[in-house]
């Protein structure tokens, strides 16, 4: 959680100064979602992200070098420098892409699922998006396809209230988005997400019922973003009394505090802070140093080679 | 050679590939236990079951991303639009996923998908389904257009689309499926984009694909009468293009009429059109010319569809007027 939050940090220092283009979509505050769903995972596992997808990859295991180099566009990149921000791939790490387009990769990732249970494998898919997406059709065929064939995949709604800068109660004619699996016959969870512990058990649940071939689950997770939409996004649309009650439950600061009341010593955590901060510098460091994509790599990867 | 109908062709064409590779399967609306809308896979649910013929739901979206997430894990989908008319409430998986997989993860996720199903216009089907979008599939980079006329071809070309490591799309003439034609016996594949000339001529090139190779191949018997004599060139995939054989024909006949099922504006013969005034335009003895579905959506009325579909004597009449 930490190093998603310093990478983030250190994203949004990038790109004020223009070493990162395009949009910029931070997942600051919402940490604990990632980290505590994929925590719930095995590496055989597949992730399908949304285009706030840095957290997810990060709580996946994957080097800030290649991501951090992706966001600066250059050929070490995760997606090579093709991807972006919201176009990190890993298929070594069945991180099966940050997705722009709100909601069409729900039915990507009961497709994941839908091999799975072809080939007969024990992969579980996850899915993150948030309550925007809920209302796309996408969604609705993507739910209804994994629960008549049983998939195995856990639909997880990052409820932040806001999509953009649309609040939830001017776009969810029924607030709870996870009542909408009783429309689908799909069982559901709601949790909060500003405790990391809570959210894994929770999802390991779901992430079981899967592997058991009991079909898909649908879990909100209560959560909210401190930045705007985007880099470009002053968030006027919310008050500073609502961000400053959800900065007080921050889930880093919560994590922290469990982690001392379990005996772990605070200088212990501050060694480890600031290990990761310098991990972050060097991340910064190589996304720097690395080369542009050649120019050769234009007209490469428009089609696949043949078979 | 045996005598097969279009769809005959086609449904060969997958069945023989499924029994060769597992990872096939194929799914869309009622191909399964009503045998395909428009009975291309009779019979495929007995042979293959319902683990590799999958019937769906009306969810166009929804089964598209199944078959696009699918083939990110290495399963080789076949994706049936009951009619390609159906297939805009899926263009979002099929653009903004399927064709760009590949490049945004460069290189990452190959895409070894098929979307097939019927297209074009006629019928008297009305204004939402009857109409032509191979133009719309293939501006996009990332997919493969594939639009066969014959049996032959339908069967030699769907089976190198569903062998391609990429997205393809597969527009079968909804008015072809029951057209006759030898199909050889022994297999074989048509390569993606090798064009063929469906008849030698001197006088004038005719550019065409699909259903309305049979417009020109009309109006070329039509003329021969009067004697002229026309060269038809059936490109058979739109992406990639077999540009070469289109040239060295307007080399030789020195004109060149692109006959196409869909609207003018913005459609594929443009860019045929650009491309041979590009490349070969010392040859040209006068400009290239198009003849296309009139720029209006389909009328359910006999006389107006009759109107605004291509046909062999406007086909004829544009070439008397490119010779005069």
């Amino acid at each position: 959680m930490v190093l998603i939050r310093k990478f983030e940090e250190a994203a949004a220092k990038a790109y004020s100064v223009g070493k990162i283009g395009g949009f910029l979509h931070l997942y600051i505050g919402q940490e604990a979602v990632g980290v505590g769903s994929i925590a719930a995972l095995t590496p055989h596992d597949y992730i399908v992200s949304t285009y706030r997808d840095h957290g997810h990859a990060l709580a996946r295991g994957l080097h800030p070098n290649p991501l951090m180099a992706e966001l600066f566009g250059k050929a070490t990149g995760v997606s090579k420098g093709n991807g972006g921000s919201m176009h990190f791939f890993d298929k070594n790490a069945h991180f099966m892409g940050g997705h722009g387009i709100v909601g069409g990769h729900i039915s990507l990732a009961a497709g994941i699922a839908f091999a799975s249970k072809y080939k007969k494998e024990d992969s579980v898919t996850i899915c993150f998006f948030g309550e925007g997406a809920a209302n796309i059709g996408s969604f609705h065929e993507g739910l209804n396809l994994a629960a008549i064939w049983k998939l195995p995949v856990v639909f997880i709604c990052e409820n932040n209230h806001y999509a953009m800068g649309t609040p939830e109660y001017r776009a969810l004619a029924v607030k709870d988005v996870s009542v909408r699996a009783y429309a689908y016959d799909m069982a559901r969870d709601h949790i909060e997400g500003d405790e990391v512990r809570k959210v894994r058990d929770h999802v390991k649940v779901a992430v079981d019922r899967a592997r058991r071939g009991e079909g898909p689950t649908l879990i909100e997770v209560s959560t909210y973003r401190f930045r705007g939409h985007s880099m470009s996004d002053p968030a006027k649309y919310r008050t500073k009394e609502e961000l400053d009650a959800y900065k007080k439950k921050d889930p880093l600061m919560r994590a922290r505090n469990e982690l001392e009341l379990g005996g772990i010593k605070p200088d212990v955590l501050d060694k480890l802070e600031i290990e990761i901060q310098t991990q972050i510098e060097e991340a910064y460091a190589f996304a720097e140093a690395s080369p542009e994509p050649p120019l050769s790599q234009l007209h490469k990867y428009v089609y696949a080679e043949d078979k | 050679m045996a005598i097969l109908t279009y769809r005959e062709a086609l449904n060969r064409a997958m069945v023989e590939e499924m029994e060769k590779d597992p990872l096939i399967y194929l799914m869309g609306e009622e191909v399964g236990h009503y045998q395909g809308a428009y009975k291309v896979s009779q019979g495929m649910l007995d042979k293959f079951g319902e683990e590799r013929v999958i019937d769906t739901p009306i969810s166009e979206n929804g089964f598209a991303g199944i078959g696009v997430g699918s083939a990110m894990v290495g399963l080789r989908p076949i994706i049936e639009f009951m009619t390609w008319n159906f297939s805009l409430v899926a263009i979002d998986q099929i653009i903004n996923s399927a064709a760009k997989m590949n490049y945004m993860s460069g290189g990452q996720f190959p895409m070894p998908i098929v979307f097939r199903g019927a297209g074009g216009a006629g019928g008297r089907l009305g204004a939402q389904h009857s109409q032509a979008f191979e133009s719309w599939y293939a501006h996009c980079p990332g997919l493969k257009v594939v639009c066969p006329a014959t049996p032959k071809d339908a069967y030699g070309l769907l089976k190198s689309s569903i062998r391609d490591n990429n997205p393809t799309i597969f527009i079968e003439s909804e008015v072809l499926y029951g057209s006759k034609g030898e199909v050889p016996e022994q297999e074989y594949t048509i390569p993606l984009g090798l064009g063929e000339i469906k008849r030698k001529g001197t006088d004038i090139t005719i550019v065409t694909w699909s259903r309305a190779l049979s417009f020109a191949e009309e109006a070329a018997s039509i003329l021969e009468k009067e004697g002229i004599s026309v060269e038809i060139v059936d490109l058979r995939s739109l992406r990639p293009l077999d540009e070469n054989l289109i040239y060295e024909s307007v080399k030789k006949t020195n004109r060149a009429l692109v006959v196409e099922e869909g609207w003018p504006v913005a459609g594929f013969g443009a860019q045929i059109s650009h491309l041979i005034q590009k490349n070969v335009f010392a040859y040209l003895d006068h400009p290239v010319e198009r003849v296309t579905q009139m720029d209006v959506p389909m009328s359910y009325a006999a006389n107006l569809e009759r109107m605004s579909l291509p046909n062999a004597n406007r086909v004829a009449d544009t070439i008397r007027e490119m010779l005069r």
